[in-house]
């Protein structure tokens, strides 16, 4: 029990995907300027980053791992995850529309996101167990949510500020992020035995 | 011989996860597919595929599935007009609805040095911008600010700014209405496009004000209502508006009209 505490704890904040790793920042950047948005993105990666880690976790044990081919798992990875994705994508327009409706725009933007990405291939660097794997891509995909969302309220309050005219959209936006992620490097120190 | 094997035992691996993916995900396709309703396609063709927004929907296909849906009218699409309208009922099995093609049509005559600024404006060129800065660089409150958010709003190409105010170009003009969306001073206005005489002020502003600052404002008079025989032109907050479903398009109003603002459409 309290290794589950210890992952989620570890993922969501204190190496927090966004300001600490700075895995997906280009969707962080990209789709945070509404909170709704920043959801519904939030949301689609915990779906897809859960069950990435696990598919990848079977092809990098199972497939990879016999045929002593670990170092290709990065392309094996991003095949296996681009075609899950397409796989999700249709499997919920057909059964589960509500969900397709709100999470469908939001899904092949992720087909090989690098948190994804960057989930599955830290939990083969972490030597995880496949229950760890699973809880370790739903926990970061979790502080991924967290921090978009964050950061879209920040962004809805920058809207209305009057930077200096260099600094005005994208530079101020980097900044406001920097300064977000300095925050969570208040976390960094915490160990746990 | 090893060192072949090294070289094929990936490929073979890579080869075969790749065919099972493939598989995966055509048997996917397959199992998974959904059956659309074929009108939805239909009718999308018959749509003028512009995606300008100007019914509500986020696009022609958006529309098109609200159309057989039966939540949007067989005529919603303005851009396409009765034509479009006639097809779209026709596969949807309706009769064609009556509808009226409609124009953008700018309610400001007032060009540069004949509605005086009350500030030099040198901010971002958009109209909302400037809006929000005391309500624009012109006296008038009402009148067109000039810096094209309509023109770049306009999914047709139909507006430019001409001096110093919106001018739309009536035969690219599709009568969308997104530009009525965008300005920021709802100076824009749909009329219809057969209408003969129309009006080019909406300053709601008393005679004595409009003359101070524009010599092309409504000032209120009630000559054209006089003047007008059917009853279509009434002063409304002193400003001239017409019913274009009454106007007959005598042209006598625009005749007396001493501010020379209704405009009598002479190429119909």
């Amino acid at each position: 029990m309290s290794n589950v505490f210890l992952i989620m704890f570890t993922a969501i904040l204190t190496e927090n995907f966004i300001f600490a790793k700075f895995y997906g920042i280009c969707p962080f950047l990209g789709v945070s300027d509404k909170p709704s948005t920043a959801l519904g993105m939030g949301m689609a990666v915990t779906f897809v980053m859960t069950m990435s880690s696990a598919a990848t976790y079977a092809v990098y044990h199972y497939l990879l791992a016999p045929f002593g081919l670990e170092y290709l798992k990065t392309v094996a990875f991003i095949l296996v995850i681009a075609s899950l994705v397409q796989f999700i994508e249709m499997f919920l327009q057909k059964y589960v529309p509500a969900l397709y409706s709100s999470l469908g725009i939001y899904l092949p933007l992720i087909t090989t996101n690098c948190a994804v990405l960057g989930a599955a291939l830290v939990n083969i660097q972490n030597g995880n167990s496949f229950g760890d794997s699973v809880l370790f891509g739903f926990a970061s995909a979790l502080g991924f949510t967290m921090a978009i969302v964050v950061f879209a309220g920040v962004r809805a309050r920058m809207q209305f500020s009057e930077p200096p005219k260099a600094f005005k959209g994208f530079p101020i936006l980097l900044i406001a992020a920097g300064l977000a992620a300095m925050a969570f490097s208040g976390f960094s120190g915490m160990k746990f035995n | 011989m090893d060192r072949f094997l090294e070289i094929l035992s990936p490929a073979l691996v890579f080869a075969a996860l790749g065919i099972l993916m493939g598989i995966l995900l055509a048997v996917a396709g397959r199992v998974f597919s959904i059956k659309k309703d074929e009108r939805i396609e239909k009718v999308a063709e018959c749509l003028p595929g512009a995606n300008c927004g100007g019914c509500g929907y986020a696009g022609c296909a958006a529309l098109a599935e609200a159309i057989v849906k039966g939540e949007a009218k067989t005529s919603a699409c303005s851009v396409g007009g009765p034509e479009a309208a006639g097809k779209i009922a026709e596969i949807m099995g309706l009769e064609a609805e009556e509808t009226v093609p409609m124009l953008a049509h700018v309610t400001c005559a007032g060009k540069c040095g004949i509605s005086k600024k009350k500030f030099i404006y040198s901010g971002a060129a958009d109209c909302a911008a400037a809006e929000r800065l005391g309500r624009g660089d012109k006296v008038c409150p009402d009148g067109c600010i000039g810096l094209g958010t309509c023109v770049a709003h306009c999914p047709f190409e139909a507006l430019s700014i001409r001096d110093g105010i919106a001018y739309v170009d009536e035969t690219k003009c599709r009568g969308c209405g997104v530009c009525v969306t965008f300005c920021p001073k709802n100076v824009i206005k749909l009329v219809p496009k057969t209408s003969p005489v129309r009006m080019r002020c909406v300053s709601t502003d008393g005679g004595k004000a409009v003359r101070s600052y524009c010599e092309a404002g409504c000032i209120g008079c009630k000559i054209c209502e006089k003047a007008c025989e059917v009853g279509a032109v009434k002063v409304v907050n002193n400003v001239a508006v017409i019913d274009h479903s009454k106007c007959v398009g005598c042209g006598k109003c625009a005749e007396k009209c001493p501010r020379g603002i209704l405009e009598v459409v002479t190429e119909l």
